[in-house]
Parts: C-alpha cells; structure tokens; sequence
C-alpha cells in the first residue's frame, strides 16, 4: 500500500463515487463535492449503476460477497477517467483493498487499473485541481476530524487542512488525540457497541473541548457517529461533511 | 460463543471500571509521546522500520536453517540446545532441569514465553517455588494477576494500588506510595533470592544465528542477575526470535528500545554466548536454550499470516491501539493482548477459542503504522475475518469457518445481492427514502448512546439523475 508519489493534470471529465452512506444520510454534501469540481470547469458524471464499494462485507471477513459488489462497481465505469470519492474509507477500499480482493482472480488486472483512477476528494480538489478557494461566510471557529483511512490510508490529512486553511474567516482547530479513531469502524460499532461507545464518548469531548461551533470530517462514518453521539448529549456542536462545508462557504450565489 | 461472552463480558467490565480506564489512558498517552519525542527525524524513523522489517523477513525467509545454525552454534559454545512443540514439553524440560540440580527455587527474569507457558504454575505444582524478579511481575506475582501489557506487564495499577498490595503483603513494611521507596523495598527483598536460586531463567529478544548468541534487553539489572549469578541459566524463546547476523542486531536494537518506551537504549543489554568459561569470574556454570513451537510452524506455512512472526514485542501497537486503552490486556483473555494479541493468539490456539479477537479493532491503522518491523496488523486482522467465517477448509489457520453464523452469512448474501443490481439498489433506498418517516427512532446498540441517523429525502442517485449528471 503505497501513496500517490505523482498527480495527473486537470482532466475535462471525471466520474463522480457518492459511497452509500452519502447516498442514504448526506445526499446534499455529495452534490457540494459535484459543485465544487464543475465549478473548476471539470465535468461530472454520476454513474447510476454505483451502489457501495463492498466494505462491509471485506471488513467483516465475506470476500466473495464483497468481490460481487466490488465488481458490479469496476463495471460502473468504463471509461478511463478519474474516479473521486468523497470519503477516506471508501476510497481507501477502492484504492488498495480492491487489488487484494481480486488476487488470483482473471479481475486482478482490471482492479489494478481502476484502483490507479482513485483519488479522494479533498486529495482531487488540492493536488489535482490545485483550488483556490475565496470565503464568503461569517466568522466560524472549525474543528477537523480526519477519519483514519484518509489519514493513514489515503494521506490526506494535509489536504483537508489546507482547504479549511485557504477559508479566511475559519479558525480551524483540532481536537486534543486528534490522531485517535472516533470508534466507528463499521460493523465493529455492531459488534463491540460498548468499545465503540467509549470511544466516541471521549472524541466528542475533546471536539466539543475545543470550543468550536462546527466539526468537520470527510467521512460520513465518524460524521454519523460522532454527531449522533453529539445529538444524543444534546451538544450544540454541528457537524457538516467537508465538500458541503466547502461548498457553502464559497458559494455566494447558490446555495 | 463461549469465548464471545467472555470477551464481551470482560471488556465490559473494564470498560465500567473508572480506575481501569484511567490508568490505562494516562500510561498509554505517556508511552505515545515518549515513543514520539524519541523519533524526532521520521524520515530516519521509516528508514530503520524498512530496514527492521528486511532483517526479520530475511529471518523467516531462512527460518528452519537459522534455527539449525543456532543449534549448531549454541552447541558449539557449550549452550545446550532444547526444542519443544507443545508448552508441556517446553515445561517438562526445564522442570528437568530443575529436578537434574535438585532445584526448589527458580528466579525469573521477564519472559512472555513463560507466561505462555504458565510456567509459574506448573512449577508450583511440582513444589518448585518461581520467583519473578522483573519489578512488574513481581508486583503481578504479589498480586496473583497475570499481565496486561507486554513490556510494563503490571501497567494496570497505579501506583498507589501497588502501595497498598505491598501494605497488605508486607505489613512490617512502613508504607510508601514513592516510586523509588516502592522500589528499593522490592530490590531489597529480590537481592537475597539471586544469591540462594539455584537456576534462574529468562527471555530471548533474539538468538543469533551466525554467532550462537542469545541477546537479551531490559531495564533493571535483574536480567543480567538471573543469568549469570545462578549456576544454571535456561533460556526459553519462541522458535521465531532467531535473527542472521550478528550485523542484524544494531538496527533492532536501535528501533526495539525506542519503540517501546522512548528510550534510546535501554539500562542493560545483555548478550548471551556461552556458560562460564575456565578463568572467568562470573556466569553460570550451564546454559541452556529452550526453543517454542506452540503453534508457530503451522503461522509459518502461510505467506501472508507469516508476518506475524515479525514481531520483536516491542508493545506499541498496543500503546496506540485505541480499543486496547478502553479496555485494557486482561480483557483480551490471552498471554499477549492488544492488536498482536488479536492476530497471534487466534493463529496459536485456534479461531474457535479467540475468533471474537480479530474483530475488536476499528482498522484505523495506528497499531500498523507504527510496528518497528512493519507488521501489516490491520490486513491480518482483515484476513483473519475472513479465516473466521471461510467455508472452504483451505489453509492452515487452526479453527477457521468456526465462527460463521448462518445468519449471518444470510445478511451479508442478502447484502451483497442487493448491492451488485443496481436496479434492486435503487429500487430499494427510494423505498427507504419514502418511508423514512416509519423508521425506528431506536436502533439497537447504536441509539444507546447516539441518535438515530435520519435518511435523507432524495437519495444522491436521486439528485444526480435531477441534475443530469448520469450520462457519459
Ligand atoms: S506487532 Fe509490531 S508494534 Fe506490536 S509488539 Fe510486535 S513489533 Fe511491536
């Protein structure tokens, strides 16, 4: 599992993975993540055969389940454009897990391939698209909570900060062990809820200790698990998917 | 599901257990910016983990001839040689030896592979008295607990649980919950015991191949006491702590240490080639090597499950590990606990004792990305899901498909059906998106301490087709 040494240049097209949960729970910062890359003049399109990366399954141990989902995917898009994916984790699944899950099958060249079209969002908007971004909003103190696959996995820790950093009227903090998983996981918040618990119960503390007014991750995962925590304590603290974060601050006219 | 219940059950009661908690969560944030401050350069810090990873790799690579050298190396330089499959054989042999010496007391300096063997207790059995002299595991030993960390094995207690344990086991003792009092007083009470054992017993950290050499490192002295003022030192290893070189040994040493606990170097450095030689002034008149399968062989077969005899337990993926700081070492219910604990221990006694461990790890990658010897961790655990639930009895993981749940099976089949047609899929959340409002507020375990996700009203499918963002 090797990081991305070089980027391409700006493309005319590249195709759009929502993931499932944007598509169920966070329709609206899938479409800021579209927005954000057409308005660099960058055609979208969103395939609508998509569905999940198959996660679940690989991370539960079912790889012929996942290998039928993960395929079904690899068909979704043909042609050779850029694949950007609003999430640390799916992309890290389509970027590196995808490969080992079509070892020794006649797919494991088509997965090598369509792996290398991977890139993550934020990854995408700064190294590829080199944005730049001008901020309309109100003054806003923003906490950042990188998922562990974008950090460890797609090493876009440094992406996301620097498009909070381009926002001028954004303060952007990060929580004390700011390095330390919120607890999701996936189907372990399913099978160890008490673990989970205990950790998303100390994350959100420290994001609600840093005293800001937003949290700010790319992966709707910890989003769902942190904010539902933060809901559940009745914190004031909101949560906003980072396209969608992007998108409203610099976006006059729409909205 | 015995084994289910018993992890969920004791990692629920750590998790309950304030002092647990904050006991763990304060020396693990420690040992992470010690570990931290002691890599100011990490450019410096991923050349050596390549280099560590190469050593060990090349050392399982060669495995079965090492192991031959060092025999023959060993037995070469007067070190007798011993191999065990089982912990019963490895613990028959040094109870030989034990009974060859007519020994009644054995000092320990600190050894996983003892614990794995439960050594201490087999011993006792046979009227043999252990004693452990490494400051953490005498306070265990004192306290009738097993550890919960592998390099500070008694990193559970504060210091003033341990004040109290030494206030009811020493009344004569006045109390102190000072570090260096606590210490001085345990030093005081060890010191006696390395002048009248008659055997003491250690560790290996590596066994050189090419030299014959047994290279042991510690922090108070007690490693050196146990093997070279008793007459008999027995040393006992797993059978994957064998290294090449004598060259390999300055990279390990330099990433072990720092890895661990920040330091640099740690106290003592102990390296082992031979028993007291005629016109020497100390060391022990015997020495002997006690080499453990225990199921390492069978990890050895697998290309990919071999790394995990990369290890050199150097304890930081379990510093790092966030469910391991929730829950503690005793929870995992094994010798070794933590994200090694959970790939190793299933692999030794079978996914049908430990096949809940590989699941309790969110994979967020902290245990891998600081592994001195670059230890896959996460895709380990990844792999052993899959061994746990696998139907087609191939491979050579002990237990595997033994925690597949029908059920189970069912949903992901369902899932996976319903995610590769896309038609289905679409047809499906527009269902759920219609009738959203029906939801239940409550969804088991997750709304307990969260509030229910709200599903949207148009789907992202939904939106993009709006927009017309779905041809080519
Ligand atoms: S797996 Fe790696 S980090 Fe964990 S104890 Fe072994 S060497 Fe250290």
């Amino acid at each position: 599992m090797s990081l991305r040494t070089g980027f391409p240049e700006q493309p005319a097209r590249v195709y759009f993975f929502g993931t499932c949960l944007i598509d169920l729970l966070y329709p609206e910062a899938g479409l800021a993540g579209i927005q954000l890359i057409r308005r660099e003049g960058v055609e979208v399109i969103f395939p609508q055969n998509q569905t999940c990366c198959g996660q679940p399954a690989w991370n539960s141990g079912y790889r012929d389940e996942a290998r039928a989902v993960a395929s079904a995917q690899m068909a979704c898009f043909p042609r050779d454009y850029p694949i950007v994916v609003p999430s640390g984790s799916c992309a890290g699944m389509l970027r590196h897990h995808y490969p080992e899950l079509f070892q020794g099958t006649p797919q494991h060249k088509a997965s090598l391939a369509f792996s290398d079209r991977i890139f993550e969002l934020t990854e995408f908007l700064v190294q590829v698209l080199k944005i730049s971004l001008s901020d309309v909003g109100k003054p806003v103190k923003v906490a950042l909570h990188v998922s562990c696959s974008a950090r460890r996995e797609m090493g876009v820790a440094g992406d996301h900060q620097a498009l909070l950093r381009q926002l001028k009227n954004v303060e952007l903090v990060e929580p004390r062990r700011r390095e330390e998983c919120c607890g999701f996981g996936g189907t372990f918040a399913v099978k160890h809820p008490e673990i989970s618990a205990a950790m998303v119960e100390e994350k959100a503390t420290e994001l609600v200790a840093t005293g800001a007014d937003t949290l700010v991750s790319g992966d709707c995962g910890c989003l769902m698990n942190i904010t539902g925590h933060l809901g559940y304590r009745k914190e004031t603290l909101q949560g906003s998917h980072i396209a969608s974060f992007l998108w409203e601050r610099t976006n006059a006219a729409e909205s | 599901m015995q084994q289910r219940v018993e992890f969920h059950a004791r990692a629920d009661r750590a998790l309950h257990n304030p002092q647990i908690r904050s006991n763990f969560r304060y020396a693990m944030d420690g040992l992470i910016d010690k570990r931290k401050r002691s890599f100011p350069d990490l450019d410096e810090l991923n050349r050596l983990r390549l280099r560590c990873a190469e050593i060990r790799v090349n050392a399982l690579s060669k495995l079965p001839e090492l192991l031959e050298q060092l025999e023959a190396c060993c037995t070469k330089n007067g070190i007798q040689v011993h191999w065990a499959e089982t912990v019963g054989e490895a613990n028959r042999i040094v109870l030989d030896i034990m009974n060859r010496h007519n020994a009644k007391l054995l000092i320990k300096g600190k050894s996983m592979v003892s614990e794995e063997m439960e050594l201490n207790h087999y011993l006792e059995q046979q009227g043999i008295e252990c004693l452990e002299s490494d400051l953490g595991e005498y306070i265990l030993q004192l306290a009738g607990e097993p550890p919960s960390h592998i390099v500070a094995p008694a990193i559970h207690k504060s210091r003033q649980q341990v004040a109290q344990l030494f206030k009811e086991k020493f009344p004569d003792i006045p109390y102190s919950d000072d570090v260096d009092r606590l210490t001085r007083n345990a030093r005081h009470i060890l010191r006696r015991k390395f002048y009248e054992a008659p055997v003491g017993l250690s560790g290996v950290n590596f066994a050189v191949a090419e030299t014959g050499t047994i290279c042991l490192v510690e922090n108070e002295g007690n490693g050196r006491m146990c093997t070279t003022i008793p007459p008999v030192h027995i040393a006992v290893t797993g059978i994957e702590k064998v290294v090449e070189k004598l060259s390999d040994i300055p990279p390990l040493l330099s990433i072990l240490p720092r890895s661990a606990t920040g330091q640099h170097i740690t106290t003592y450095f102990n390296m082992i080639t031979s028993p007291r030689k005629p016109g020497e002034k100390d060391g022990p008149d015997e020495v002997h090597l006690v080499l453990l399968d225990n199921g390492r062989s069978r990890i050895y077969e697998d290309q990919e499950l071999i790394a995990t005899l990369r290890c050199i337990r150097c304890g930081a993926c379990m510093n790092h590990c966030p469910v391991y700081t929730r829950i503690g070492g005793h929870a995992y219910g094994t010798t070794i606990p933590g994200p090694i604990g959970s790939i190793l221990e299933p692999q030794k006694a079978g996914l049908d004792r430990y096949g809940d461990l590989p699941t309790a790890s969110t994979l967020c990658g902290a245990c891998g990305e600081v592994c001195p010897v670059r230890i896959p961790i996460p895709a380990l655990l990844n792999r052993l899901r899959f061994e746990r639930v696998r139907q087609d009895h191939t491979g050579v993981t002990r237990g595997q498909g033994s925690q597949r749940d029908p059920w189970e099976a069912r949903i992901w089949k369902g899932w996976s059906w319903m995610h590769a047609n896309p038609a289905i899929y679409r047809l499906g959340i527009g269902l759920a998106a219609g009738l959203r409002w029906m939801l239940p507020k409550r969804l088991g375990a997750w709304t307990r301490v969260r509030s229910a996700p709200r599903l949207a009203a148009k789907s992202l499918h939904k939106l993009a087709r709006e927009k017309g963002l779905d041809h080519e």
